[in-house]
């Protein structure tokens, strides 16, 4: 099409008169680039550019973990398909950036201040919409959840405009060297503040009395009434938990990427590929199901293809649940 | 001898055939549709200013055709889908005799078999596929260069910045990929070593692994074609990643001054392709033009930023507002007729359209001006 027969192509082929009537503005001296080009294959360096796409994952999936186990609670224990988590996240998100940027509260002062919002937050969505629909069924709640991430969304746009925002940190420009490979200090925090928060809420299903009257809610509604449970304040408790997790995430990756309204989109789509693939509500199956997703994506776009980066975690999914339909790590369901 | 009631008469018969007529002038529809939300929002929003700094530009020096103009800005929602709801909303709905949209190529060529449906003309004020001009579509009229323009302007650039070695990050959509092909064909015609090709889903924040690989095969170079939102975040994990290839984007959706906001340092030494120079207005082809219109953006207190986008829309419109004049009358036809006749002075040097595409089916493209700038200790430079 664009051979022989086209008569003017790009007005490039007029004779003697210049292509590009406005000049270009170039830097002519050779800065930095390396003049001679390394061989193709080089043992050395396939070594370190597998150790640092090992690093990269690692560093990715406690992320994405925090991410999982906060939908987890939510869409596996509570049986809520929480389609406002990705918007949590974003909350999360310009919850930092209105402390740090706007009001210039210290980082490290702001990232508690901004996960007790999104607490709130979840707190109000459960209370506000949730708390009406229990006994209503999925397809209501999913549709008023749809409802309710579209309108955050908007929200979001509206007060915030469309143009990302960037967060500053108080963290060293220049990365952390380890030999061949490198990562910033930043994601290196947010890795360490996503493993505790996980320990954390391990520790609170688990080994609290919370914990305890969480589970038995949402095991048998009823019973857990009779025996004396609050279960409306559980069914709050447990959502704003969730939600605040999200926050969380969102807050730590605020300052590591840029905050804009869709940021949330992904992130939901993912955190629903982990806590599936983990199993409903189990919070050592979505972090081990957050660090598998996060080590098939960076292997995959590294040695297979990066254009098929996010169809890698989720071909993995399908594999997973045709070979194990509950996911890895469901908790076993009572019958009857 | 007029008697006064007589008068009085003939001044109220007057008066009502005038407002007979005012009301018959109602102002001539533009159709705008452009990314007000979603991934694109930022670039969306600044063509829409830069499109409204024109309508109220030319309804000040009377409108054309003695009609004020109107603008009917419609947000595609930086979806395909929508794209094609909102055009034909405009067409159908609005009446629009014209449009401008869609900004990227994916959502230009969405819009694109509206246009032949029902026959209405759109200025295409953002996009690089070459596709969208050589599928023989008439209604199509580019003032953006494409990709293979941008890549034929560069081509000199190869040997001046001793690039040996070359590696390609696109975002994975027409525009990325279309710009990686042209600008690989053209490295390599220049004796460049091509390196890796790697993609990006459009809105993926984490590039982690593609930079590692990048980063293995040992290049000096790495082009990068994707919107603003993106090279922010691409420049930093670059830094992280301690990738010391010399990295250039092209595109001209990479806002300079965006990037020195929200990268910071990692932003420096970076190159960019722009088709519009802000920083230095004196020194494009219409420096008076690019100069009052610097001048209007900052009066209405718009980003900065926004300027490498916000020019297209205001380039748009008065091209489009020509052409109107050119063909006497808001009708399509006459409007797509007379674009092709159009010589507008425009912040991008001069506006004129060349036939692309197949025979009797070409579409329209001008040959705009490219320019490559860096940022060098938080400043956007020219050598």
């Amino acid at each position: 099409m664009r051979g022989e027969g086209s008569t003017e192509v790009g007005g490039l082929r007029r004779g003697a008169q210049p292509a590009y009537a406005g000049p270009i503005f170039t830097h002519l001296r050779c800065a930095g680039g390396r003049e001679n080009a390394a061989p193709s294959f080089d043992l050395k360096r396939s070594v370190e550019q597998l150790l640092q796409h090992c690093l990269n994952a690692l560093i990715l999936g406690g992320t994405y973990a925090l991410l999982g186990i906060g939908l987890t609670l939510i869409f596996g224990i509570m049986r809520v398909v929480n389609f406002t988590h990705g918007e949590l996240y974003s909350f999360g998100a310009y919850a930092m950036y209105m402390w740090v940027m706007v009001s210039g509260v210290n980082f490290f002062v702001a990232l508690p201040l901004a996960i007790l919002l999104g607490v709130l937050l979840g707190a109000a969505i459960e209370f506000l919409l949730l708390r009406r629909l229990r006994g209503a069924d999925i397809d209501t709640t999913m549709l008023v959840m749809i409802g309710a991430w579209i309108a955050l969304q908007n929200i979001e746009q509206l007060s915030w405009s469309g143009v990302a925002k960037s967060i500053d940190s108080p963290f060293p420009a220049s990365p952390l060297v380890l030999g061949p490979v490198s990562v910033s200090w930043n994601r290196l925090f947010v890795f360490v503040v996503a493993l505790a928060l996980i320990a954390a809420t391990y520790a609170l299903i688990n080994r609290t009395k919370l914990g305890k009257a969480m589970r038995a809610t949402f095991q048998d509604r009823e019973t857990a009434a009779l025996m004396g449970v609050q279960i409306n304040s559980i069914y709050t408790a447990t959502f704003a938990l969730g939600s605040g997790l999200a926050a969380a995430a969102g807050a730590l990756l605020g300052p590591v990427f840029v905050v804009y309204p869709t940021m949330g989109d992904l992130a939901s789509l993912k955190a629903f590929a982990i806590v599936i693939l983990g199993g409903l509500g189990s919070i050592p199956g979505a972090t081990i199901g957050g660090f598998i997703l996060a080590f098939m994506e960076e292997l995959g776009a590294g040695y297979v293809s990066s254009g098929y980066r996010d169809a890698m975690g989720f071909l993995l999914i399908i594999i997973i649940l045709l070979v194990k339909p509950t996911g890895l790590f469901a908790q076993k369901e009572r019958i009857g | 001898m007029a008697s006064r009631p007589f008068k009085t008469m003939l001044a109220a018969l007057g008066a009502t055939l005038l407002a007979g007529a005012a009301a018959a002038q109602e102002p001539i529809k533009i159709g705008v549709t452009q990314p007000l939300t979603g991934a694109f929002a930022a670039s969306g929003n600044y063509v829409a200013q830069g499109a409204k700094i024109a309508e109220e530009e030319i309804n000040k020096a009377g409108g054309v055709l003695g009609r004020k103009i109107q603008l009917i800005v419609e947000d595609n929602k930086s979806n395909p889908t929508e794209a094609v709801a909102t055009a034909e909303k405009l067409i159908v709905k609005d009446k629009v005799p014209v449009m401008m949209g869609a900004w990227s190529s994916t959502l230009t060529l969405a819009v694109m078999p509206k246009l032949e449906e029902y026959k209405v003309p759109m200025l295409v004020e953002t996009s690089s596929s070459g596709k969208i001009t050589v599928s023989g579509n008439p209604y199509i009229f580019r003032i953006s260069p494409t990709s293979e323009m941008e890549a034929k302007a560069f081509t000199p650039l190869f040997k001046k910045l001793g690039i040996k070695k070359a590696d390609f990050l696109s975002t994975n959509n027409d525009f990325g990929l279309g710009a990686a092909k042209e600008f690989s064909e053209a490295a390599k015609r220049e004796g460049v070593t091509v390196g890796v090709m790697e993609t990006m889903d459009p809105k993926a924040t984490d590039f982690s692994a593609q930079l590692a690989k990048i980063k293995a095969s040992g290049s000096d170079t790495l082009f990068v074609t994707t919107a603003v939102e993106q090279i922010t975040l691409l420049l930093k994990q670059a830094k992280d990643q301690q990738l010391i290839a010399r990295i250039i984007t092209t595109g001209g959706s990479n806002s300079p001054d965006q990037l020195i906001a929200q990268a910071g340092a990692a932003a420096n030494g970076s190159y960019h392709l722009v088709f519009f120079t802000p920083w230095f207005p004196e020194a494009v082809k219409n420096p008076d033009i690019a100069k009052k219109f610097v001048a209007l953006w900052n009066e209405k207190k718009y980003n900065v930023g926004g300027l490498t986008e916000g020019f297209r829309g205001w380039d748009g419109i008065h091209t489009i507002v020509a052409a109107i004049k050119a063909a006497g009358k808001a009708e399509p036809a006459a409007i797509q007729q007379a674009l092709w006749g159009v010589k507008v002075q425009g912040i991008n040097g001069d506006i004129a359209f060349i036939k692309q595409g197949p025979a009797g089916k070409e579409s329209a493209q001008n040959v705009p001006s490219v320019y490559l700038v860096k940022i060098e200790g938080g400043k956007v430079t020219r050598q």
